[in-house]
């Protein structure tokens, strides 16, 4: 065998590649961001067109998906649901994570009665289970989407602030930041240059795998009504609005449950890849 | 040991002050004045006021901390707003069920998690593990409404074999409810079972037993998977926490009469009071079964204890 040198990136690459569950979840995910963007060119009908003649329809060759009680095409509500689920997912873990990473490397890098706070601070954040937290912060600020997403934000927040902790911990006395810090370069150069990057990696794994819990949670609380309000295609509030027809109109249920369970379930399992790729720990 | 307990035991008490402080002082935080948003949007001013005096809030915020504390300790933690009933006692009605409810979704998410996790691990890199893997990911990924909407509809709807949904004392209304509420825990479970299973196959005493030629099975078994069982305990106890959030969204499908339901009802009508006491309750749970995971944690792995 001839011995091939390889970038960083190749032999993630490589890695990821040889885990074909993830490749075909990434293809997945890739569809799924496009179908949400194109949302308007690809959903047969107008989601919020109510006609009450045709409500509570069965699937057809004209609504593949069948219609809701307004007669709305749940088709194109899940189409245009996918724009909501993806931004509220995507956009509440970034949050927390920006948050997060920041607060972990200021809490590794210092220490202290810095390091004291924070870390308390994401004890109290951690003794709520994640929909309890969201919920209490809705009570607060009231219903809605923007309202789940600051609430999703602040319970990703404290993981992040814990692994970013953590890897700045081990990574500060490290033999090349400790260079760096002999040649004189600057406590902000230190953070943000020599150590942040070196903790990139397990942040993007617990990125990927949030994404999924956020998406589920956001879903959740919609469902619960006090994320996204009626007429708003959102997959959760879609579901609260089929409870009522079980065993009536099955077709309400099932289809938007499918879109979130395969989105958070193609989520997981990207994530899984990149942690089986990145993961310096996992052969 | 006891050292440790102690120390531990101390270190959660300014959660539980912050905790506290952030339950009590969460009307605090709506937008606005806390007296008009309770008496609702078509209460006068004498109303308001009223009720502004009623619940101290016309008072210094460190003297409301500590009259509600001292009434949370003599188990008096106000009126509900919306039923004029003690909140002690309207929560003493739905603990039980939402115990119940947890326990019992904790007990087979153990049971199964655990065995699929086990199998897994024995039969690693062949279909069982793939099979257990998968399913695995699908049960953390299924949102739990909608596997419970799934469930009502073939095995309460169609094929009538459960109750729909409410709770009344009969073990079989508590079946659905708790496989729904336990699903994604047990899913949890097996990939933490896996990876603690295939972190034990690797240790030097497996290598031993196998070289002195114990049979696979009984090192599977013995040697193995009673060891694999050691961090497993302790994600249980963490688990139990989730299963308690969990619950809440159990609960509004199943309508379950405990204080998930009781919760979003009291967001649904601005119920502060019952809002409060329940924050607080659920968090001191939380820190309580935390404690105790560290704690039984330091029992059965010296290591810990002597940091």
């Amino acid at each position: 065998m001839t011995a091939i040198k390889m970038t960083p990136f190749g032999i993630f690459y490589h890695k990821f590649r040889q885990r074909r569950t993830a490749m075909v979840a990434g293809v997945f995910i890739l569809i799924l961001v496009l179908v949400a963007v194109f949302a308007p060119v690809i959903a047969p009908y107008d989601p919020f067109l109510t006609d009450y003649s045709l409500s509570m329809m069965p699937p057809s060759t004209d609504h593949l998906a069948g219609t809701d009680l307004y007669g709305r095409d749940i088709l194109s509500r899940i189409i245009y649901g996918a724009r909501i689920s993806l931004a509220v997912g995507i956009t509440s873990v970034l949050f927390g994570a920006l948050a997060g990473v920041t607060l972990g490397l200021i809490s590794g890098f210092f220490g202290g009665f810095l390091d004291g706070l924070i870390m308390r601070t994401s004890d109290v954040l951690f003794a709520f289970p994640g929909i309890l937290l969201a919920i209490a912060i809705v009570a607060i600020l009231g219903p809605g989407l923007v309202n789940v997403v600051v609430a999703v934000s602040v319970f990703s927040m404290p993981t992040f602030a814990r692994i970013v902790r953590g890897s700045t911990l081990a990574l500060k006395e490290s033999l090349y930041v400790r260079s760096a810090r002999s040649i004189g370069a600057s406590k902000k150069r230190i953070m943000f240059v020599h150590i942040m990057p070196g903790t990139l990696s397990s942040v993007i794994i617990y990125f990927t795998l949030r994404i999924g819990t956020s998406i589920i949670t956001a879903a959740s609380l919609s469902f619960l009504g006090l994320g996204a309000q009626p007429p708003t295609p959102e997959w959760g509030a879609m579901l609260a609005e089929s409870r009522d027809y079980i065993g009536v109109a099955d077709h309400m249920t099932l289809f938007p449950g499918i879109a979130i369970f395969l989105t958070v379930l193609f989520f997981n399992l990207f994530g899984d890849g990149l942690r089986a790729a990145l993961d310096p720990k996992l052969k | 040991m006891l050292k440790y307990f102690l120390k531990r035991l101390i270190a959660i008490i300014p959660v539980l002050v912050v905790v506290s402080i952030l339950a009590c002082g969460f009307v605090h935080l709506l937008p606005g004045d806390p007296a008009r948003m309770m008496a609702g949007q078509d209460a006068d001013a004498e109303t308001i006021e009223k009720l502004r005096r009623d619940l101290g809030l016309d008072r210094p915020l460190p003297a409301q901390y500590v009259t509600y504390m001292a009434k949370v300790f003599r188990g008096d933690l106000g009126m509900s707003l919306k039923s004029k009933l003690p909140v002690f006692d309207e929560i003493a009605l739905r603990y039980p069920p939402t115990m119940i409810l947890a326990v019992a979704g904790m007990a087979w998410s153990v049971v199964f998690g655990v065995f699929f996790g086990a199998i897994a691990a024995i039969y690693s890199g062949k279909w069982q593990d793939y099979t257990a893997m998968l399913v695995s990911v699908s049960g953390i990924s299924i949102p739990q409404f909608w596997l419970g909407l799934l469930l009502i509809q073939f095995f309460s709807v169609y094929m009538g074999w459960l109750p729909v949904a409410g709770y009344t004392g009969k073990l079989s209304e508590l079946i659905l409810p708790s496989v729904t509420l336990g699903a994604t825990v047990a899913a949890i479970m097996a990939r933490f079972t896996l990876s603690a299973f295939l972190d034990v196959l690797d240790e030097e005493y497996i290598s031993t037993a196998r070289a002195k030629g114990v049979s696979e099975q009984l090192v599977m078994w013995k040697h193995a998977f009673r060891n694999a069982l050691i961090p497993v305990v302790t994600m249980i106890g963490l688990q139990f926490g989730f299963l308690l959030g969990g619950s809440v969204v159990v609960e509004m499908v199943f309508a379950w009469p405990g204080m998930g339901r009781f919760m979003i009802d009291a967001v649904a009508v601005r119920d502060y009071p019952v809002l409060q006491a329940l924050l607080l309750l659920y968090s001191f749970h939380f820190v309580f079964i935390s404690l105790m995971v560290d704690m039984v944690y330091a029992l059965i792995n010296p290591e810990i204890r002597y940091e």
